[in-house]
């Protein structure tokens, strides 16, 4: 490499993007930033552009946004019918609060198997501790789509739990499981456990239990120390884990379109099917970005407690 | 540390682990069933098997998932690794913010939003500059590639993030250049973190339905895409077949690579002793 550096050419290009403020860190900064400028930030301006547009057949289905009336007279057609139609409908509305509460309850549910589960594998003995993360991790690792599918054996009508209550004789007929919400909750739960124990388990693992004892030598009931300290102390574990499951079990799609009732609707799911079904593209782009509104709160919480966690390492 | 658990902690921790390793064993028993009707069972056979690789659109599908997924893995791999580098090392640089959100929003936005805004992309751009022209494996990976890389980027920002700099700094005051450090000094330690995830990210491409039935176009059904339309017939024992060696491939894939880690860490402990024990 040396023979390269010591060419003219080589000097006068480093020396010319050193001048012009480019060295090896924008070079390092500027691949992943472009990217995702251009595949992630730009496609949401294109998303609100379309969701101000109006349909129209053909392809693309949806109407310019500028047209030239004239020469120099530019049309300019902000069309905001999209977003009052999902306001007056009480269908998209249904839908949207119908997400927020599955989410909300699926969180909590997640919250309350979780905790336990990542306090127990903290206090395991080492060697036991990383297999039993791994555990944890593994149906993380193996098709969500299929984990899903796996549900749809054990609930359905002629389905394991079924066959077993019957053959058991604690039932004569079969309890409807499959496409109800009850399925849906189950599916959520059951798909996010992980995306809670993990951040959970993190944020125990770090708790000093000599704070506990002291509590306990006190005079503590083990109850009141478990929430006035090491809940505070878990905190950032405990809003991690929660935005990591309430965030996408808002915008799910695979879960309610295979557990759920064909009528429960969700809002991933309704924008799916006005966008496959409906080929509304318009309706499909204003719901995205009412969906994007609800959760940018959320997002930014998240952010937050991921960046003093990035920092707590140091 | 070896505190007496309750038993509140432990029953829990036994239903946690029934509840999320139930459905997977079921999936793999009834493949081996020999009735149609999934959950009656009728006697162990491994037809579905052989019906399983018989099935031309089921192998077609998954070889272009294994194409994308490779693809995938080693493009967000570079570009994580690179973010990863900027987010941990260079301090506060200017476009921190917007790089450090831009990577983490991605982790959680619900993939109908990421999948719907992509394609509109895909489209604009065919109409501007005619690239892509149609949709399939080049919109499908590029699509892949800008989801799974924030992965990457959280992997190696969190192994540079524990890594002590005094090593870097060392080299550096002995004058070696940045690129040098670090593919002398930063690159082979951190390359568990890299391994990782790239597996991380060829295991999100390879199971991702959302986003690729958004990008995806005639003729490029990936094998989650050919799945969820078996799927949302009804259950098949063929499905279960395909399950079973995905979970036996992904198992012995992680037990590996669990096994491979601990090796190192174990010699990179008895490295640091014997150095230490060299120089007292």
């Amino acid at each position: 490499m040396a023979w390269i550096r010591a060419l003219g050419p080589y000097r006068w290009a480093t020396g010319r993007l050193r001048g012009w403020g480019v060295t090896g860190r924008t070079a390092v900064t500027s691949v992943p930033y472009l990217w995702l400028l251009l595949f992630f930030f730009v496609p949401f301006l294109i998303v609100l552009k379309i969701s101000v547009s109006g349909i129209r057949l053909g392809m693309p289905p949806y109407d310019p946004l500028v047209t030239w009336a004239a020469a120099q007279v530019m049309d300019l057609r902000i069309n905001m019918a999209n977003y009052s139609f999902l306001w007056e409908d009480a269908l998209y509305r249904n839908a949207y609060l119908n997400s927020l509460l599955v989410a909300g309850v699926s969180t909590v549910l997640c919250l309350l198997i979780g905790y336990p589960m990542a306090y127990g594998i903290v206090r395991t003995k080492p060697s036991m501790r990383n297999l039993l993360l791994l555990l944890v991790m593994l149906p993380f690792w193996t098709s969500f789509l299929l984990r899903v599918y796996a549900w749809i054996g054990i609930l359905k009508n002629n389905g394991l739990i079924n066959n077993l209550l019957m053959s058991m004789g604690v039932i004569d007929e079969p309890i409807v499981m499959l496409q109800t919400n009850f399925a849906v909750y189950l599916g959520i739960v059951y798909s996010y456990l992980p995306f809670m124990v993990l951040p959970l388990y993190t944020a125990i693992e770090k708790l000093d239990l000599s704070l506990l004892e002291a509590a306990s030598d006190l005079g503590c009931r083990p109850t009141k120390a478990f929430f006035t300290i090491t809940v505070p102390l878990t905190m950032t574990g405990i809003v991690a884990g929660c935005m990591l499951v309430f965030i996408p079990a808002v915008g799910e799609f695979v879960i309610p379109a295979l557990l759920g009732a064909p009528d429960s609707l969700m809002i991933g799911r309704v924008l799916w099917e006005e966008f496959f079904n409906n080929r509304d593209w318009p309706i499909a782009s204003a719901v995205a970005i009412a969906m994007l509104l609800l959760l940018v709160f959320p997002i930014m919480i998240l952010q937050r407690v991921q960046g003093k966690q990035m920092e707590s390492h140091r | 540390m070896n505190q007496r658990r309750s038993f509140f902690v432990l029953t829990m921790m036994a239903f946690g682990f029934a509840f999320l390793y139930i459905p997977i064993l079921s999936l793999i028993v009834y493949s081996f069933n020999e009735s149609r009707l999934v959950t009656v069972w009728a006697g162990f056979s491994t037809k579905w098997y052989v019906a399983l690789f018989h099935n031309e659109a089921v192998l077609t599908a998954a070889r272009l998932s294994l194409k994308i997924a490779t693809l995938n893995a080693t493009g967000a791999t570079i570009l994580g690794t690179l973010a990863g580098l900027a987010l941990a090392r260079f301090g506060r640089f200017r476009g921190r913010a917007p790089l450090s959100a831009m990577v983490t929003a991605p982790l959680v936005m619900p993939e109908v939003i990421t999948g719907l805004s992509l394609l509109l992309l895909f489209v604009a751009m065919e109409q501007a500059i005619g690239w892509p022209a149609g949709r399939g494996f080049t919109t499908i990976t590029i699509a892949h590639i800008t989801f799974s890389m924030s992965y990457v980027t959280v992997v190696v920002q969190s192994r540079l993030a524990t890594l002590d700099e005094s090593l870097e700094e060392a080299a550096m005051d002995l004058g070696a250049r940045p690129a040098k450090v670090f593919f002398l000094i930063t690159l082979p330690i951190i390359l568990p973190a890299i391994l990782a995830g790239w597996l991380l990210a060829f295991t999100l491409s390879w199971d991702d339905l959302v986003i690729s039935s958004f990008v995806s176009g005639p003729g490029s059904s990936t094998l989650p895409i050919l799945i969820f339309s078996k799927v949302r017939l009804g259950v098949s024992p063929d499905i279960n077949a395909l399950a079973t060696i995905l979970v036996l491939i992904v198992t012995t894939g992680i037990i590996t690579a669990g096994i491979f880690m601990q090796r190192q860490q174990k010699r990179r402990e008895r490295d640091v002793q014997q150095a230490l024990a060299a120089n007292l």
